[in-house]
């Protein structure tokens, strides 16, 4: 069948459903994946959006909104419950549907079989398989909304009892919050079977010459990131399929005995809430790492390309992902400090915890590392690169506050740990989303996005989240708490005002820059300028192949790997870089 | 374009370092015996925090604009430096360790101390969207709670009127008093989901997670009234679980507790 | 241009992975690596379920441990012979007595299935339902996913079972498709004698 010796390939196909609906081809599908988190992230976005117009001015009436959201809007004002199904809902869609689902699902698929010189994933069906069952997950997530009761107001946390009470405990905790679990059971089989697929692609089929320390960072964050998902998700279905049986099943394996909800006594006994923040921390910590490091990987990628100079300490940074990824599955315990957990775990967790600063640390120190020395190119793909270090640092460090348990006590549940996770998550993984944009767009379609809107985009945006951000953590040292609708109704929060206005109007025009970047992709992708196969002169394999690539990845030839990932500013190389296939340099020369 | 990124960084380096100054807004003042370890711990981890954060932040900025192609034509080639990577490891990691067990040691006085002799008790029952209150009264004990008892307006802690220690109970409804300069044993509940009892001059917050009823200690050091905040998300008022505690001396203390055993 | 892609010569195809064996031994150890990583996975659910049934143990004053009733021991051997006969099939040297023991696994497969829903029958007219006792919840609960798990499995099996009947000669040793059920049947086994274990020798 193969005339070329290619094995694995399976016959380009000729339909519109298989050739761009059903396909099993890791490209198509990282397509697929990057645009379900595109629609994701809009309307994360817009929700976002709702919540700071409360925030800023709660009792202030929209009567365009309460066109479109009467019940939302009942009477004028939005309602609290709305502003908590809004919250709940924000956070869910952002951390799972873009977090979890861009990186990894969208760069991850399409770039780690051609990184590695494979032609697909190892398993191209069950690939095409968690594609579609996330897309079905996504739409039972935004179902949530058109259901009797709503969205669910628990929080992307869905703590028990809250959560398993049913809507005696609130609006929207009846049916919204069925649909809730199982879009998130289904978002939990969807990513198994994405790790089944990344492990496997690298430990089997990486080409001749990729031995596991010449992979660029960029595999070594995808493959540790599915490591992570594989062992963490099957908790949070684990928990979430107990929730379900204690709301639907009449177990109580959340649901202690003696409640009192409004005067209706609850007819379960015996359960544990606690249980319940242990399963869903278990799965939730590794999530975060699972959020941040292939940010961390593009980064590695985008500062090594554009300073010219090779990753400093490739080998220590694989440790430090390693190191991350496996310290991350035991501090858990750090989100249920003042929980009811015993103080001696409270205090091993929080030692644990400050340990994991140390890998992240040093992968700053070897960011720093890279750039020293080199010879910078401000393409926007690199503003955004550097761009994330300084959001990592600013975003990460405020972990020492928060990893301490006697700091904890006064921070937990305040805007101090919103601030602090919104700046890792919600915008230093951000901008490796965005700069892995930036630097493989040309290669997934062929043509360069606009420069010049690009680093437009970029300045606004970074200027824009910080202003956001770093006066969030101010509130939460003031005592400002977090999920309340509005900060009005105490006297010590009062001095809160003047911040959640000065936020939300950063936020406004943070977001509304946002379509600058939606209307570059989309009318690049038609008008942009054509490229060759190697705009930014790159080392690694996706930029020996045609962009975007064929078929089968390599058009039928097999790549060889001779060197490493970032082989640049080589001495005497007749380039200032040396592509991963190139010959081996005679030493002896 | 480097210049540019270089300045921003360090503009928002010294918006922060001023944000972070106490200028802007801070912590509400302390009253607590142990607020001020707290303090103390959040004041050291900041000196690092600031530190770090400066350094990595200005180096950023300034290899960004040192190292721009325009002005530094010939790369270092080099994959690394192992050397400078151990001691960097293990400083961090010294650092890091250091103020984790620094910190340690307020978070054993909280919870893994006995609780004193002596202590005024008093037991904290949270529920949608109100914190109940109840004292021992003068035999010290409390009385036995039954849930089929509960009312919203007559009983809300489900206080059973058959238990003999129960009839010298005091509830109250968000409003908590206590002497100062007194150890003050507090023991939380919960009536329906998971709340947080959090009074920010204190310096104090633990959550109220239903089925357990979980016991710790304070002492207030100044008289004043301060606010009750309910730290957990718990529902849709949520945001307005207002209480009050009051702290007061040891008569008016008194006084106000016979005052509300009358009711 | 510069880059060099070394093309291939014909039939070259063993030397294209870094690993040795070419295109079917590649294809064969990405399946048993991808049914690792999910047993890997299954496990780790387990895993959560177990500490949930730990903690509840621990701090449930309800809990009352119930009777296995003595059809699940039975039902175990079932499962036990099972897995015997899934090895011989996996091991047989010809398509024949391949075709015997697949066929024979598949049964037993089915006939276990349709024993825990007995069991469950016998415990539902006990008045032992999923509610109301946490050791019954689990009870259900952990035998209920496992069964589901197992009945992927027997989807598998039947799968085999037909094409061993009817494309015998395509059915060797070789197939990847069973290898790996065996692999898959043989943790299920593993994992029900663990759960007997937790519900009623730790209780």
């Amino acid at each position: 069948m193969s005339d070329s010796g290619n094995p694995e390939v399976h016959a380009e196909p000729t339909t519109f459903l298989r050739k761009w609906i059903f396909s099993v081809d890791h490209k198509i599908i990282g397509i697929q994946y990057y645009f379900l988190a595109l629609i994701a992230v809009f309307i994360g976005l817009g929700l976002s959006v709702l919540m700071r117009l409360r925030l800023a001015w709660p009792n202030e009436s929209w009567p365009l909104l309460e066109k479109i959201f009467p019940i939302g809007f009942d009477g004028g004002p939005m309602t609290p419950e709305f502003y908590l199904a809004l919250m709940t809902m924000h956070g869910t869609i952002m951390v799972f549907f873009v977090l979890t689902t861009a990186p990894q699902g969208g760069f991850g698929n399409y770039f780690l079989p051609i990184q590695i010189g494979a032609h697909d994933m190892a398993f191209p069906v069950l690939n095409m398989l968690s594609f579609w069952v996330t897309f079905v997950s996504l739409g039972v997530m935004v179902a949530a909304f058109f259901v009797v009761g709503g969205a669910p107001i628990s929080g992307w946390t869905a703590y028990a009892p809250l959560s398993a009470l049913g809507e005696v405990a609130g609006p929207g905790l009846g049916a919204g919050q069925n649909l809730w679990i199982i879009s998130i059971a289904l978002f939990c089989l969807a990513s198994l079977l994405g790790a089944l697929n990344f492990i496997t692609t690298v430990l089997n089929m990486r080409a001749k010459g990729m031995t596991l320390m010449k992979m660029p960072l960029t595999v070594w964050t995808w493959f540790t990131t599915a490591i992570l998902a594989l062992l963490s998700f099957p908790v949070l279905l684990a928990g979430g399929i107990l929730l379900l049986l204690d709301r639907l099943g009449g177990t109580s394996f959340f649901i202690p005995g003696g409640l009192v909800v409004s005067d209706t006594i609850i007819e379960h006994s015996g359960g544990s809430p606690i249980l319940w923040q242990h399963l869903f921390w278990f799965f939730g910590h590794p999530e975060v790492y699972i959020a941040i490091l292939p940010g961390m990987g593009v980064a590695s990628q985008l500062l090594s390309t554009f300073a010219r100079k090779p990753i400093f300490g490739y080998r220590a940074m694989v440790v430090a992902i390693f190191a991350i990824g496996l310290l991350g599955f035991f501090v858990w315990g750090h989100h249920m400090f003042i929980s009811g957990l015993s103080p001696l775990s409270a205090l091993i967790f929080s030692v644990i915890t400050l340990t994991i600063g140390v890998p992240s640390a040093i992968k700053t120190f070897n960011w720093l590392g890279t750039l020293w020395g080199g010879k910078i190119r401000f393409t926007t793909a690199m503003l955004y690169a550097i761009g994330f270090v300084s959001l990592f640092v600013s975003g990460g460090i405020t972990g020492l506050f928060l990893g301490q348990t006697s700091i904890d006590v006064q921070l937990h549940d305040t805007y101090f740990p919103v601030a602090h996770f919104h700046m890792i998550m919600g915008v230093a993984a951000l901008f490796g989303i965005f700069g892995g944009t930036y630097y493989w767009f040309p290669k997934m379609f062929g043509r360069m996005l606009n420069e010049w809107w690009g680093k437009f985009h970029f300045w606004i945006t970074f200027i824009g989240v910080n202003a956001i951000f770093i006066p969030m953590h101010l509130m939460g040292i003031m005592g400002g708490l977090r999920r309340y609708a509005q900060s009005t109704e105490f006297k010590f929060l009062e001095p809160l005002q003047p911040y959640q206005e000065f936020v939300s109007i950063a936020a406004f025009i943070t977001a509304a820059a946002q379509v600058i970047f939606l209307v570059n992709l989309f009318w690049s992708m038609f008008k942009g300028k054509k490229t060759s196969e190697n705009p930014w002169e790159s080392t690694t394999l996706e930029w020996t192949i045609p962009s975007p690539p064929p078929h089968d990845n390599f058009a039928g030839k097999i790549p060889v790997v001779h060197h490493g990932p970032y082989e640049y500013g080589v001495p005497g190389s007749p380039r200032d870089f040396v592509m991963q296939t190139d010959p081996p340099i005679d030493k002896n020369k | 374009m480097a210049i540019s990124f270089a300045v921003t960084i360090w503009l928002i380096v010294l918006a922060t370092i001023y944000l972070f100054s106490g200028q802007m807004g801070w912590f509400p003042p302390q009253v607590s015996e142990h607020g001020g370890a707290i303090d103390d711990q959040f004041f050291y981890t900041l000196i690092v925090v600031g530190v770090a954060f400066t350094l990595a932040q200005v180096v950023l900025g300034y290899y960004v604009w040192r190292y721009r192609s325009s002005a530094h034509k010939e790369v270092t080639y080099t994959h690394g430096n192992t050397k400078l990577e151990v001691i960097a490891t293990v400083v961090t990691a010294v650092v890091f360790v250091t103020l984790a067990i620094m910190g340690q040691k307020v978070w054993a006085q909280l919870h893994l101390q006995g609780i004193p002799e002596g202590a005024v008790k008093v037991e904290v029952t949270a529920q949608q969207f109100a914190w109940n209150i109840r004292y021992p009264g003068a035999d010290g004990r409390f009385g036995r709670t039954i849930p089929q008892l509960i009312n919203d307006q007559l009983n809300p802690v489900g206080v059973d009127p058959k238990d003999p220690a129960s009839e010298d109970d005091i509830v109250t409804l968000n409003r908590m008093a206590i002497p100062v300069n007194r150890d003050v044993q507090i023991t939380l509940r919960s009536k329906d989901v998971t709340h947080s009892f959090f009074v920010p001059a204190l310096r104090f917050k633990q959550d109220t997670t239903p089925g357990m009823a979980i016991s710790s200690h304070f002492k207030a050091l100044k008289i004043g009234e301060y606010e009750i905040a309910c730290a957990e998300l718990c529902g849709i008022q949520h945001y307005k679980m207002r209480g009050f505690l009051m702290v007061k001396s040891s008569e008016d203390f008194e006084g106000w507790l016979k005052e509300m055993s009358e009711y | 241009m510069g880059s060099s892609l070394v093309s291939s010569k014909e039939g070259d195809q063993a030397s294209y992975y870094s690993n040795e064996g070419g295109v079917t031994q590649s294809r064969k150890r990405n399946s048993r690596i991808g049914m690792w990583l999910a047993l890997a996975s299954i496990s780790m659910m387990f895993t959560g379920f177990t500490s949930a049934y730990i903690l509840g143990r621990g701090t449930n004053n309800l809990w009352q441990p119930i009777n296995p009733p003595n059809y699940l021991w039975i039902n175990t051997l079932v499962l036990l012979a099972s897995s015997l006969t899934v090895e011989l099939g996996r091991r047989a040297t010809k398509a024949s007595e391949l075709k015997y023991w697949i066929t024979v696994t598949c049964l037993l497969g089915i006939t276990f299935l349709a024993g825990q829903l007995w069991t469950w029958n016998l415990l539902v007219n006990q008045g032992i339902y999923l509610a109301g006792n946490p050791h019954s919840s689990f009870f259900y609960l952990l035998t209920g996913v496992h069964g589901l798990h197992l009945f992927g499995g027997i989807l598998a099996l039947l799968y085999l079972t037909v094409r061993s009947w009817l494309f015998s000669s395509t059915l060797t040793q070789e197939n990847t498709v069973l290898s790996t059920t065996a692999l898959y049947w043989h943790f299920m086994d593993g994992l029900w004698i663990y759960l007997l274990i937790l519900l009623f020798f730790w209780r």
